[in-house]
């Protein structure tokens, strides 16, 4: 008798019903991709906060020379004028190298030499109180110099609905593969109630409520979906760590660039995975033994 | 244990554990499989069902498990009206039932201790106040030595008397057994009656349909006979 008091109780549900080996291979692949997109989610907003931060945070001053002037005068005059401005944290002139060097790759090494290229002038300005355009443009009138100021604007309003679109698709796709998390799970569950009639009626027969049998269904999918929730997570970490050093802060590609604090959004996959199992395990079970019996014996 | 049946008016008068009131039950591609059955089963009384193969026996006994619902008439357990019982009533209702299976209903992936233990389980009982129970209930019916052996390793017999400790460690008000001598020879079948008689002598109502008309006949017990869903023999 000693041996049954030191002995934990057995399940009362037989194990590996209903195919809950590649239930747990499904749930893994599931939430190791439902991971992926969730650090989708955070790059992809981190890179067009990044893009937009970065856009907001310079302007270009395109300077036409007046007579008599050199244009490389023009925009060093442009500079100086605009590096005493509030709100302008550095303004430099582009010399004509720079410039070709940015053009090179697309136009190539033949063309540059006889190429009439813009006098321009990279504003940086201050993150929190940046100038605007229009103070900028003051300035270099008021310094009797003729210029455009180009403060990025347009391009920051098309970046910034990129980036929104990005980060509302990776959310979609996260929304998606949690839901079929959840699809698979009560799948399974269905399978494994129709796999397991006769130990279910015995149960039943026996005395058990239909909560006290859903309750068995929602544990057993519950721990398995917490340990495929946590396989995934440590398998997308196993990933987000090797992208992370193998290309630095940003990643393997700039667009999506990778924080070590993202390995965080992965912690909560197994608490998420093992809430969808109980609550899809919950739904079904009750759901089938609250069915007619004649039903379910067809 | 209840030789002679009893007459109808004490019938009415005794305690009644079952009472079915023109009961009748069918399929939607087999009605009447039960017709107008009228039934009483006094509290400690012991009874054979009898009858041919389809005659309703086994249907009868779902329906006293609440497995089924009567197309018409009453069915009554413990002196309440559990026709229309819900679901979340059915549960405490079949805990004051011991039920022996046809078929054993055995929990294959359970040791035998496990599987007599599962009523106990079900009603929330702890292992250190039900484990001497068990063997001692697994030592009356022959199985002590067998606690740990998994139900695949019995034979049938042993499979039997194992469903049996299971329908009757909970101390039920009303057994129901479906062909308990089914699977066993004449000299089992003799010893799992005697199981049964002893139970019945603890105050149990026991119920056993079996077509063993000459078993039936040899306990001395009531005998209720079907016949084409109607109750030809015993009825109230």
């Amino acid at each position: 008798m000693k041996r049954f008091l030191r002995q934990p109780r057995p399940a009362l549900l037989p194990r590996d019903a209903g195919g809950e080996r590649w239930l747990c291979v499904v749930v893994a692949v599931l939430c190791f991709l439902a991971c992926l997109a969730a650090v989708g989610v955070a790059s992809a907003d981190r890179a067009a906060h990044g893009w937009t931060r970065q856009l907001r945070a310079e302007a270009t001053v395109q300077v036409r020379p007046r007579v008599g002037e050199t244009g490389a005068a023009a925009a060093a005059r442009a500079a100086e004028t605009l590096a005493g401005i509030d709100g302008v944290t550095e303004a430099e002139a582009m010399d004509r190298k720079t410039a070709e060097d940015l053009l090179r790759p697309w136009l190539g090494e033949a063309v540059l030499p006889d190429l009439p290229l813009p006098h321009l002038v990279i504003v940086r300005l201050d993150r929190d109180t940046p100038a605007s355009a229009p103070t900028l443009s003051r300035a270099l009138a008021e310094a009797g110099l003729d210029a455009s100021v180009d403060d990025h604007s347009l391009w920051r309003g098309e970046v910034e609905r990129a980036a929104t679109l990005i980060t509302l698709l990776a959310g979609a796709a996260f929304a998606l593969i949690a839901l079929a998390a959840g699809a698979a799970v009560a799948y399974a569950t269905r399978a494994g109630l129709a796999a397991q009639r006769g130990v279910i009626e015995t149960l039943s027969l026996n005395g058990a409520s239909d909560r006290a049998i859903s309750a068995l269904f929602q544990r057993r999918y519950g721990l398995l979906a917490a340990a495929a929730g946590a396989i995934g997570a440590v398998g997308a970490a196993l990933l987000i760590v090797f992208m992370r050093g193998l290309g630095g802060s940003e990643g393997l590609t700039p667009a999506l660039p990778i924080a070590w604090r993202d390995l965080i959004l992965l912690s909560p996959c197994p608490l998420l995975a093992a809430t969808v199992a109980v609550i899809s395990a919950h739904l079904s079970a009750m759901r089938a033994l609250a069915a007619p019996r004649r039903d379910r014996d067809q | 244990m209840n030789p002679t049946p009893p007459r109808p008016a004490e019938l009415e008068s005794a305690p009644q554990t079952v009472r079915l009131q023109g009961v009748g039950f069918g399929y939607a591609d087999t009605p009447g499989v039960l017709r107008d059955v009228n039934l009483i089963l006094p509290r400690g009384s012991f009874h054979f069902l009898t009858g041919p193969s389809g005659a309703g026996k086994s249907s009868l006994l779902r329906l006293l498990t609440l497995s089924e619902r009567p197309t018409h008439g009453e069915i009554h357990l413990f002196g309440d009206d559990v026709t229309h019982a819900s679901r979340r009533d059915i549960p405490a209702l079949r805990r004051r039932m011991g039920v022996v299976f046809q078929d054993f209903r055995l929990l294959e992936h359970l040791s035998v201790f496990e599987n007599v233990a599962l009523p106990l389980r079900l009603a929330g009982r702890r292992t250190e106040d039900y484990a001497a129970n068990i063997e001692e209930m697994l030592q009356w019916v022959g199985l002590g030595h067998r606690l740990h052996a998994f139900p695949r390793a019995l034979s049938g017999g042993e499979k039997q008397r194992l469903a049996i400790a299971r329908a009757v460690i909970g101390k039920p008000r009303l057994i129901l057994a479906d062909e308990p001598t089914g699977s066993v020879d004449k000299g089992m079948g003799v010893r799992l009656l005697h199981l049964f008689q002893s139970l019945n002598k603890l105050g149990a109502t026991v119920l056993i349909a079996s077509h063993d008309e000459a078993l039936a006949e040899r306990s001395g017990a009531s005998i209720l006979r079907l016949d084409k869903g109607r109750l030809v023999e015993g009825a109230a």
